[in-house]
């Protein structure tokens, strides 16, 4: 038992520390330097505040939609993203016909899009799934089409001398593999921008709940403890959906890799 | 059958105006059914494009090559390649590195697999059936790659310099293996090599060749019975033959 404590102290010690010495001065700063909930609510109140909205259910209603609107936009970022960087990597002549296209529309900010997203969409959830859809598309496609480009070629000629030699075989059995770790790494990029993007995609009001939402919606009733609880909530989802998300992709699809560094 | 008739064979690398490179000149060569041949030269001497065409994985410029009288054009699981690199999907199990030919041929999983584990067997390799291959040697991933290219029975073993990355120990161990295997499985190998022990130690004849362009230098008949001993004064004196010829090839 003394050991067990003794080992998590060991193994997580200074990552808990560090943890515990922000909150402790966030906490001091606070209350005994600003002294001013608008600008700075404290540790505590911030506490306090993220009681009351699991209390009042807010709390569900607010993660379902925004989860909502993430997934929408990454299902479409992932059905429309991976085919288009498939056929890019493989086909030349495919990357010659979307490769300018591409390039014109990727630097716009998502952001940008809205006007267009609430004249297509209208105030819906589409609306700001469309956004999040914006933001996530280009990660996956450019990292499917360098994961296709990288393929290597010994790959495609072994596979070739054993039989497999057309198209959509090579590319199922040789190239998606070999492309994977590439992909799931365009797809974490994708969840890190399509998030960010959630914020402002439900900015507009395309619902009445959503983290998003709720942070504009509290700043402007001046509850910063709210606010900053949004703040955190999104931090925290995000975070759980990568881990969550690099898991799963570690564990299940590339445990053939050795010593994964992601 | 595993009869190779090489007929003119030339291959011209580099684009139309910039100068080209005669990778093959002319060559012809006859390789018996079930024949060893190895193929010696320096670097750039055309043995590797030689056993790419072959493989179907190059086109000669000019000339053919028939296997049992037909022309090799495309890839084809007939003639089965061994890799100097390693080609093993990385993303498969060694048993699934195994079972791919077989399944690129319609083969059902379950009865590609069966087939798969007679061939590990033969290598010597089934305990390790589930690992991946970055948990293997070298050596044992050659292994796995000899067992991948025979699981679809082809009639020619293609082998590029498979060997070569591998330590003397290890390498002596394969030689003698892939000889075994050979006398159980009635296959042509053609097998590109560097290291005149190991083409003294495993072929029928040994097929020199001269670099820049490509040419056949000379056809050396090794007659000597198996299991060879690799430090008898008959393969000194027939690694004294090559040797020599391979350094007028380089003083040239």
């Amino acid at each position: 038992m003394d050991n067990n404590i003794k080992e998590a102290v060991h193994k997580r010690g200074l990552e808990a520390l560090s943890l515990l010495v922000v909150v402790v001065l966030w906490q001091l700063v606070a209350d005994l330097l600003v002294k001013n909930k608008l600008f700075l609510p404290s540790f505590v109140d911030v506490v306090l505040s993220f009681f009351k909205v699991i209390e009042s259910g807010a709390i569900y209603a607010d993660i379902s939609v925004s989860l909502l609107h993430f997934g929408i936009g990454l299902f479409f970022a992932l059905i429309i993203g991976i085919p288009i960087g498939i056929l890019m990597g493989w086909f030349k002549t495919v990357n010659r016909i979307f490769d300018p296209i591409i390039e014109i529309i990727r630097p716009i900010p998502p952001l940008a899009w809205i006007p267009f997203a609430i004249i297509w969409f209208g105030l819906t959830h589409q609306s700001a799934g469309f956004v999040v859809f914006i933001g996530a598309v280009f990660p996956v496609i450019i990292n499917t089409y360098t994961g296709f480009k990288n393929v290597s070629i010994i790959y495609v000629e072994a596979a070739k001398v054993l039989g497999c030699t057309r198209d959509l075989p090579l590319i199922r059995y040789v190239a998606l593999p070999s492309a994977l770790p590439s992909i799931a790494a365009g797809i974490r990029i994708a969840m890190g921008v399509g998030w960010m993007c959630l914020v402002a995609a439900e900015m507009f009001g395309v619902s009445t709940n959503g983290l998003g939402y709720k942070i504009w919606w509290h700043y402007y009733l001046h509850q910063m403890d709210f606010v900053l609880v949004y703040m955190l909530l999104l931090g925290f989802l995000g975070l759980v959906i990568d881990r969550a998300f690099r898991h799963y992709v570690d564990d299940r699809l590339l445990k053939w890799r050795e010593g994964v560094v992601m | 059958m595993g009869r190779l008739t090489v007929t003119n064979v030339s291959r011209t690398f580099g684009k139309k105006g910039s100068a080209s490179t005669k990778a093959l000149d002319n060559v012809s060569l006859e390789i018996k059914n079930e024949e060893f041949v190895c193929f010696i030269g320096p670097s750039g001497c055309g043995k590797t494009t030689l056993l790419r065409i072959i493989a179907g994985l190059d086109l000669p410029t000019s000339g053919e090559i028939l296997l049992d009288g037909i022309q090799i054009t495309v890839p084809d699981p007939k003639r089965g390649m061994v890799f100097q690199e390693y080609s093993l999907f990385p993303w498969r199990t060694v048993i699934d590195n195994v079972a791919f030919g077989p399944q690129m041929q319609g083969i059902k999983k379950k009865e590609s697999l069966k087939i798969a584990e007679k061939y590990l067997e033969l290598v010597g390799l089934e305990q390790f059936k589930n690992s991946f291959p970055y948990e293997l040697s070298g050596g044992m991933r050659q292994r796995v790659a000899i067992a991948r290219a025979l699981a679809t029975e082809p009639q020619v073993l293609l082998m590029d310099e498979p060997f070569g990355a591998l330590d003397a120990q290890t390498r002596n161990t394969l030689q003698y293996e892939l000889l075994e295997i050979w006398g159980k499985k009635n296959v042509t190998i053609m097998f590109v090599t560097h290291s005149m022990d190991e083409a003294v130690f495993l072929a029928d004849r040994i097929v020199v060749m001269s670099a820049r362009p490509g040419k056949i230098r000379d056809i050396i008949n090794v007659d000597l019975p198996r299991p060879r001993d690799r430090t008898a004064p008959e393969s000194n004196e027939l690694r004294n033959h090559v040797l020599k010829l391979l350094a007028e090839e380089r003083d040239k």
